[in-house]
């Protein structure tokens, strides 16, 4: 891909993210948009590992709440101002799937889908559990967000911090993409065999996404226990994970951009399905199966295609 | 001492029958087509509600057990035909998300067909239970066992002296060269998920009057299930039989002599340990790839 068509696609984003609140009615809306963010930036993250290197991962939510209650915890029960307790909870992310990134990394398939589900649920067991730490079912407040003297409050400020962050990711996620790093990843996506005869060493580049997609799902989580007023242990369960990949695969893998449109159709989704009530599951299951038959390569990717096929 | 090493093996085994069954109705679909059905835990559960729905309505045990078998397996037709068909050449994560929608549509589903609600199925034979060293064996937990052992023999023989069965497992070896020696690839597709549904339903059954069910019930007896098949190697049907057996007993063990809040991580604690080190599966041949 041409830098050009990358630069125009962060500034577009950037555009549309400073025009967004100002056509939100209200903090309803813009609290929408904030949960919306937090999931773009986990899935853009995700979707290096899923779209690009190929991988699934069904835990990646164990990450995230990883991340999230190392800062709720590390705030709450030994005064760590929050920025220490984020770096500390992405450090320990980074180290615990370095370590089990390069055993499971050589699985493939399902036994790595299997592995990543193994981890997942495995944390969360044990958040629910070691309730005297983590609060248990009922949950943990980590408290504002505070850095020297400035405490973020409000859903408006969270927009602007989750906004310039999924930038940020956003810039960082095609940088890597259009990179050699990205070039190696797309080779072995296409065969591993067949990197691995031209001199890719695609475990290393399997274990780097890996520990990248983790640490970026970690920081997502430490900033959302702050945003949250409670930090339930549902934003790590399994669900949460398979919400992750739903959102990468609807909105298209090894499409930046679609990761983008997944998490934000996928966080409103329920919103809009709540009217619905008890019916909501059927909805959602209907729409997650209705749009992988008839859109399997995802939303992104199945427009775009079909409109450079109109326009020739 | 034994006689509660007795009681935690006893349970161990019952619970590790229905992950067994599970496992093998993971490894029959996964043999037909690749796809790793993560609606197999459902079929569990619509086996053990409409089951009980059937007996509330007043149906005889007998023939509720049988119309509760032929719904599960209808819906594992259904789904096979409406879902997974459509999407055949889509990419296994893709296939993957297809059967999880599924899961959460059907469990929506049984949510407004029935209830919320724990329902209890009353136990086949009696509750009058049986001294065994010490140990008390429910008269359930023979029904569980033998349904299992009969369920097992079955399959066995369906994939070792039926024609159709033959049929299943070339489509397994290499769908290509089974269709073209003149297999119905699509039918082998068809077949496998009506077996696995009936699998489910029939596990789901029989454990009813002893652990209850519920509408999401299917979730974590589905995810033990997978763990299962794949401790004994994906796709290997004796494997996936050890692989339940392990995670069952192994599960029971740590509720009874280390914590019951860690039961549930059990299986995942022994999958990752398993894949780890062996990276196909207790039992699974070694995979290559071709190029």
């Amino acid at each position: 891909m041409a830098s050009t068509s990358r630069w125009a696609g962060l500034g577009a984003l950037a555009v549309f993210l400073a025009v967004l609140p100002q056509v939100l009615p209200n903090n309803y809306y813009v609290d929408v948009a904030v949960l919306a963010g937090f999931n773009a930036i986990v899935c853009v993250g995700l979707n290096l590992l899923i779209g690009y290197a190929g991988q699934i991962s069904l835990g990646h939510a164990g990450f995230f709440g990883l991340g999230a209650y190392s800062s709720a915890i590390l705030v709450t029960h030994y005064g760590w101002p929050p920025l220490a307790a984020l770096l500390a909870g992405a450090l320990l992310v980074g180290l615990l799937a370095f370590a089990i990134a390069r055993p499971i990394l050589k699985l493939k398939g399902h036994y790595l889908a299997m592995a990543t589900l193994g981890i997942g649920i495995i944390i969360s067991i044990i958040i629910n559990t070691e309730a005297q730490i983590t609060g248990g079912p009922d949950g943990i407040a980590a408290g504002n967000f505070t850095l020297g003297g400035f405490e973020l409050k409000g859903e408006r400020a969270w927009y602007w911090v989750i906004a310039v962050l999924l930038l940020v990711t956003v810039w960082l996620a095609t940088n890597l993409v259009d990179s050699p790093v990205g070039r190696a990843l797309r080779a072995l996506h296409g065969s591993e065999v067949g990197a691995e005869v031209v001199g890719v060493d695609t475990t290393r580049y399997k274990v780097l996404v890996f520990v990248v997609s983790a640490v970026i799902a970690s920081i997502a989580g430490s900033l959302f226990a702050h945003y949250t007023s409670q930090l339930t242990p549902t934003k790590a369960d399994f669900f949460k994970s398979i919400e992750l990949v739903t959102m990468v695969v609807f909105g298209g893998m090894a499409s930046t951009f679609g990761a983008l449109v997944g998490a934000a159709f996928l966080t409103m989704l329920p919103q809009v399905l709540t009217v619905f009530e008890d019916y909501e599951p059927i909805i959602l299951g209907g729409i997650m199966m209705g749009t992988m038959i008839f859109m399997p390569r995802g939303l992104v990717p199945t427009i775009s295609a079909f409109l450079t096929r109109r326009r020739s | 001492m034994l006689s509660s090493f007795l009681q935690f093996l006893i349970s161990g085994v019952t619970v590790g029958a229905i992950y067994a069954l599970c496992g093998l109705g993971f490894s029959i679909i996964f043999n037909a087509s690749h796809v790793i059905n993560f609606a197999q835990g459902e079929f569990i559960m619509i086996g053990a509600m409409s089951a009980v729905w059937l007996a509330d309505a007043g149906v005889p045990l007998p023939l509720a057990v049988i119309l509760a078998i032929l719904v599960t397996m209808a819906v594992g037709v259904l789904l096979e035909k409406l879902a997974v068909e459509p999407a055949r050449k889509a990419s296994v994560t893709t296939l993957i998300i297809i059967t999880i929608g599924a899961s959460i549509f059907l469990r929506g589903l049984a949510q407004e067909v029935w209830d919320k609600n724990f329902h209890k199925l009353e136990s086949f034979s009696g509750e009058t239970p049986i001294n065994l060293l010490g140990a008390v064996l429910m008269p359930q937990t023979i029904w569980v066992l033998g349904t299992a052992v009969i369920v097992i023999l079955l399959l066995a023989w369906f994939f070792n002296r039926t024609l159709e069965g033959k049929a299943m497992l070339a489509t397994s070896f290499n769908p290509l060269a089974a269709q073209l020696m003149g297999i119905n690839t699509k039918r082998v597709l068809l077949i496998s998920f009506g077996l696995s549904a009936g699998l489910g339903a029939v596990g789901g059954i029989v454990i009813t009057p002893i652990t209850f069910t519920a509408y999401d019930n299917g979730i974590m007896l589905g995810l033990k299930g997978f763990s299962a098949a794949v401790l004994g190697g994906l796709g290997n049907g004796a494997g996936a039989v050890a692989g339940g057996l392990i995670v069952g007993i192994a599960e029971a063990m740590a509720a009874g002599y280390l914590s019951s809040a860690y039961k549930d991580a059990v299986a995942f604690i022994i999958i990752l340990a398993v894949l780890v080190f062996m990276p196909n599966g207790l039992f699974g041949r070694k995979g290559t790839e071709r190029v």
